[in-house]
């Protein structure tokens, strides 16, 4: 059985201009120790998606559909029982590691506090596990760092502490929403490593969520594209790459600059016309379609199906046939 | 500003806050200096050295009585700090408390407690006084309690106001996503960012409770003969103020400095705990 399954996830938000789906019809698996990851732009849905799973979304907003852990859906569970998943069974880590530190307490403190909720640890014990998991993850002098507070540690500690956090009680799943985005380059590739190799080590699942196709080739098993609140196209990491078949994906990618290549250098960036639809106001048929440069009638009465193209690599548009084709000849 | 220096550097190079300090600190001394000694038996009365003008045997006079009034004077300090700590207290721990559970349940909860502060807002605080003591029954320790709920509000609003912003930092919902509770999380990780500021407005409410029991003394409604207080004085010596204007002096003095010193000791410590806030001097 799948360690999480996500089932028709909808997620709406009520907002001054009427309720904006966030999140529409989502659904996706993940088994015990697997690495998916969610990538789209801005307001595409992916925080909403990881917010929902760890039943945090702002006030004005609420889930349907189901997300099983195991054979329960967190959907049901009551705000007290979300309270003994989160940091016990799924930990986060977030974009901004300078602000999610309280700047009052120690980190050290910060660590102990999920372990004395969650594992009944006594405050000594706590220690000497924070210092552990300090060293885990990479940072120097644990002994004297439990005692530091936020504003003493560097950008890139203090994500290995937020990391040292989530990790602390030994959750089955950690998500990962843009992890890197806040850090400098070099900062961000030891962070990610860091966080594979403790993916690997402790047989956690994780999801990774990004704006950056690198950050998700290079780190994950499998990948969702999210556009508008919708999957546009889904399968094994490296197949999808290989075969990009929704224009949406295709754009996203050709939008990456590229440094290496002298030609493409020179080159103005390629970008992908027009702007996220409005929430609230979504189309019919296809999100894409007001942006799509293969836009027919039959994109715009309903949402198109998702397809195979190969086993396990589904696609979400009506001319994925023609896409294809020009992707592999451009 | 250097905000290397430490608190106590910054706060001993801030004007307001040294001359309110100062102010302050004499309103505490007086009244503790008044609880082992004052030149006279504050509440005895000499029937025989009525109105005595100011000299050396009495510093500031006698009043009708013949009662000596520098020791009324540092007497009534006993009484103005014991309003304004017990009546702080109350609203405080009331208002505070409200705040924050407004603030950690939002939705209706949030809603029925901040149109209730509202309600007892939109009276006048004195009138709400007035009332309060009207109905409970006039005395120090009524008038003290009814000062103390019409701060209630003021504290509830100022503390849903703050922990709101705290809640919506990302450090929340980083302490969220570790599992904690909302009484945990407001216990933790709002109260402790939110102190300072009410910390600031105490001071602030402090002052507002001395002039407030003034007023309900002034009025009768307050601390009873033979308490001595600096509002029922000025209420005493109103019917004599074309004979003998300086008793009336005295009161309204002691009244104005503890005020002026905490207001201004309010203002400082405002500006020296969060330099965001504080005015270009």
């Amino acid at each position: 059985m799948a360690l999480l399954s996500v089932e028709n996830l909808t997620v709406t938000l009520n907002t001054v201009h009427g309720p904006a789906r966030a999140v529409r019809n989502l659904s996706f698996a993940l088994e015990k120790g697997e690495t998916l990851g969610i990538v789209g732009e801005s307001g595409c849905g992916k925080s909403m998606t990881a917010l929902a799973i760890m039943g945090l979304l702002p006030e004005n907003g609420w889930a349907e559909g189901a997300i099983r852990l195991g054979d329960e859906n967190l959907l049901d569970y009551s705000e007290d029982r979300m309270c003994g998943v989160r940091g016990n069974r799924i930990g986060m880590v977030f974009q901004e590691p300078m602000t999610s530190l309280n700047p009052l307490h120690t980190v050290g403190r910060q660590i102990a506090e999920a372990m004395i909720l969650h594992r009944g640890m006594n405050q000594t014990d706590a220690r000497a596990e924070v210092v552990r998991l300090l060293g885990t993850v990479g940072i120097p002098h644990p002994e004297k760092r439990v005692a530091s507070y936020p504003h003493q540690l560097s950008g890139g500690q203090r994500q290995r502490v937020m990391i040292a956090m989530a990790l602390s009680c030994g959750p089955e799943l950690l998500i990962a929403d843009e992890p890197t985005t806040a850090l400098d380059v070099t900062i961000q590739k030891q962070i990610l490593d860091l966080i594979r190799s403790l993916i690997d080590d402790l047989g956690m699942a994780m999801i990774l969520i990004s704006h950056n196709l690198g950050v998700i080739y290079e780190n994950v098993k499998d990948v969702i594209v999210m556009y508008g609140g919708t999957r546009v196209e889904s399968g094994p990491t490296h197949a999808v790459f290989a075969d990009l078949s929704h224009p949406y994906s295709q754009g996203l990618f050709a939008a990456v600059p590229q440094i290496d290549d002298t030609k493409a250098a020179r080159r103005r960036l390629r970008t992908i016309p027009g702007t996220v639809p409005d929430l609230a106001a979504l189309p019919a048929g296809c999100t894409f379609q007001d942006r799509c440069t293969y836009v027919s009638d039959a994109c715009r009465p309903t949402p198109p199906p998702l397809v195979d193209v190969t086993p396990g690599h589904t696609v979400a548009c009506l001319h994925v046939d023609a896409a294809r084709k020009d992707w592999s000849a451009r | 500003m250097d905000r290397h220096k430490s608190f106590w550097r910054r706060c001993l190079a801030h004007r307001s806050f040294v001359a309110g300090g100062a102010l302050s600190l004499f309103l505490v001394l007086t009244a503790l200096v008044s609880l082992v000694w004052t030149p006279y038996d504050p509440t005895k009365q000499n029937l025989r050295a009525r109105f005595v003008p100011p000299s050396w045997d009495h510093l500031l006079g006698t009043d009708q009585f013949g009662r000596d009034i520098f020791s009324i004077i540092m007497a009534g300090a006993q009484n103005s700090i014991t309003v304004g700590v017990v009546s702080v207290s109350i609203g405080m721990a009331f208002g505070v408390a409200f705040g924050l559970w407004a603030s950690a349940k939002r939705g209706w909860t949030e809603e029925v407690i901040m149109r209730g502060a509202d309600f007892m807002y939109a009276f006048p605080a004195i009138l709400l006084a007035i009332m309060l003591v009207a109905t409970l029954g006039q005395g120090a320790v009524n008038a003290i309690v009814a000062i103390g709920i019409f701060s209630i509000p003021v504290f509830a609003r100022l503390t849903r106001g703050a922990a709101n912003a705290i809640w919506a930092r990302e450090f929340i919902l980083a302490a969220r996503a570790a599992g904690k509770g909302r009484l945990r999380i407001t216990l933790e990780h709002v109260l402790p960012n939110i102190v300072s500021v009410i910390v600031v407005q105490a001071t602030i409410q402090f002052a507002l409770a001395i002039l407030a029991e003034a007023a309900l003394s002034f009025l009768g409604l307050g601390a009873q003969p033979p308490t001595p207080s600096w509002g029922r004085m000025l209420d005493e010596t109103r019917s004599m103020i074309f004979i003998n204007p300086w008793l009336a002096v005295y009161p309204g003095v002691a009244i104005a400095l503890s005020v002026l010193g905490l207001n201004l000791l309010g203002d400082g410590l405002r500006d020296v705990i969060d330099p965001r806030l504080a005015r270009k001097r």
